[in-house]
């Protein structure tokens, strides 16, 4: 077995990732929340106003990279969804599981400041366009992840069920992102593209990258600790748990 | 690969091809149907559903809106820049709706003119400051020079 190997396989050991996970909590929470604040500031104080909408446009700061978390962490449940029905991974199972309720949450918070912005702006709250339909699509499956998980006796079994339609649902991805230029929606299409120049000006662009890459590490330091308890739960009765809870025991006396 | 694992994976990577084949295959069918708006143009051709409420599309026509003094009345001009339609709408309008603004109304023809019972803004995927909107007018105005003043400074105020 090589090298690389050997570490995923050390890496996948609930002990090894509970002790590891333990040692990044922290720095994913600080680094998220500082770049956090400071994209915050930057977008809300820092940029100038826009052309045409003034300052309304400043809910772009918390609506786009939630958005695009929406997105990734569902692409990341997928992935740990894929390996958990192949390999049967324990570590990945419980990963898949765990991301489900922080990407809700994104995609919940992605749709209340859009629609948020949308009254004064388009004119509504809400529209049945292929964006915002398909948006809101991705918050059911994540809840049909959340409920069917959570409707099953055998953990493990449940997250694999779990795991089976959040798989399934990752055709909606494509759907989500490609659909302002599929079809002719009310949501404008991309303005920060990978590919090409984006619409946006630079004063105001920094603090949307930041911010981005701010959610992208909160959202790491969420996962890890949604696993390390739901590995402390589904390993219950083991020994590196019974000396995790000494230890931690001992440490807080 | 163990053959336990393998069976596994190509299992479900059928799975996920067919789920894969079976939402393109809805997405083509649903681009051919799924029409959110109807262009003045679609609309002049006999596309949009006669006497049923539909969606128009297009741009508000530079000084074509005429506010009613004692009412909430709008009367303005949709464009796709190739056919014009009459609009009349009562009632608040988003805070983008201007001339030279794209916009979604919804509503019935009326003999002719569409009457809206909502009008929505339909912002682009451009954000800049004032200052470099500004600049961009400025040095279109140069290029420009000698010609007509460009319709895009009076959708500016």
């Amino acid at each position: 077995m090589n090298i690389l190997l050997l570490w995923f396989h050390k890496l996948g050991s609930p002990p090894t990732f509970y002790r590891l996970a333990g040692l990044l909590l922290p720095w994913c929470y600080g680094i998220g929340l500082v770049l956090g604040l400071v994209a915050l500031y930057g977008g809300l104080v820092l940029a100038p106003r826009d052309y045409q909408q003034g300052d309304a446009y400043r809910i772009i700061f918390v609506h786009v990279p939630t958005a695009w978390m929406s997105l990734f962490a569902y692409a990341f449940m997928a992935a740990n969804a894929f390996i958990a029905l192949v390999w049967h991974i324990k570590l990945s199972e419980i990963l898949a599981i765990a991301s489900a309720p922080i990407g809700a949450a994104f995609t919940l918070i992605a749709l209340v400041t859009g629609a948020l912005w949308g009254k004064p702006m388009w004119g509504t709250w809400w529209t049945w366009d292929a964006r915002l339909t398909s948006e809101l699509v991705l918050l059911f499956l994540y809840l049909g992840v959340i409920g069917l998980n959570a409707a099953i006796e055998d953990r493990r079994q449940a997250a694999r069920a779990a795991g089976f339609l959040a798989l399934v649902g990752i055709v909606n991805l494509p759907i989500v992102h490609f659909s302002v230029n599929w079809w002719n929606t009310l949501h404008q299409g991309s303005t920060v593209r990978l590919m090409g120049p984006s619409k946006i000006d630079a004063a105001m662009v920094w603090p949307l990258l930041l911010m981005a890459l701010a959610t992208h590490i909160w959202f790491f330091g969420s996962v890890l600790m949604r696993a390390r308890i739901a590995l402390l739960q589904l390993e219950g009765g083991k020994d590196w748990v019974r000396r995790v809870a000494l230890d931690e025991g001992a440490g807080n006396d | 690969m163990n053959p336990v694992r393998k069976r596994r994976l190509i299992l479900i990577a059928l799975v996920l091809a067919a789920v894969g084949v079976a939402t393109g295959l809805t997405v083509l069918a649903l681009q051919q149907n799924m029409t959110y708006l109807y262009s003045p143009s679609e609309v002049e051709a006999g596309h949009a559903p006669a006497g049923a409420r539909f969606r128009l599309g297009g741009v508000v026509l530079e000084h074509s809106i005429e506010r009613t003094r004692d009412s909430l009345k709008v009367d303005f001009i949709v464009t796709d820049r190739i056919r014009q339609l009459p609009v009349e709408y009562t009632g608040i309008l988003p805070d983008l709706f201007r001339e030279g603004q794209s916009i979604v109304a919804t509503g019935t023809l009326q003999g002719g003119r569409f009457v809206a019972t909502e009008v929505l803004a339909k912002h682009d995927e451009t954000y800049m400051p004032p200052e470099v909107r500004d600049a961009i007018e400025k040095a279109k105005h140069v290029e420009a020079a000698g010609a007509a003043p460009a319709a895009s400074t009076h959708a500016a105020q």
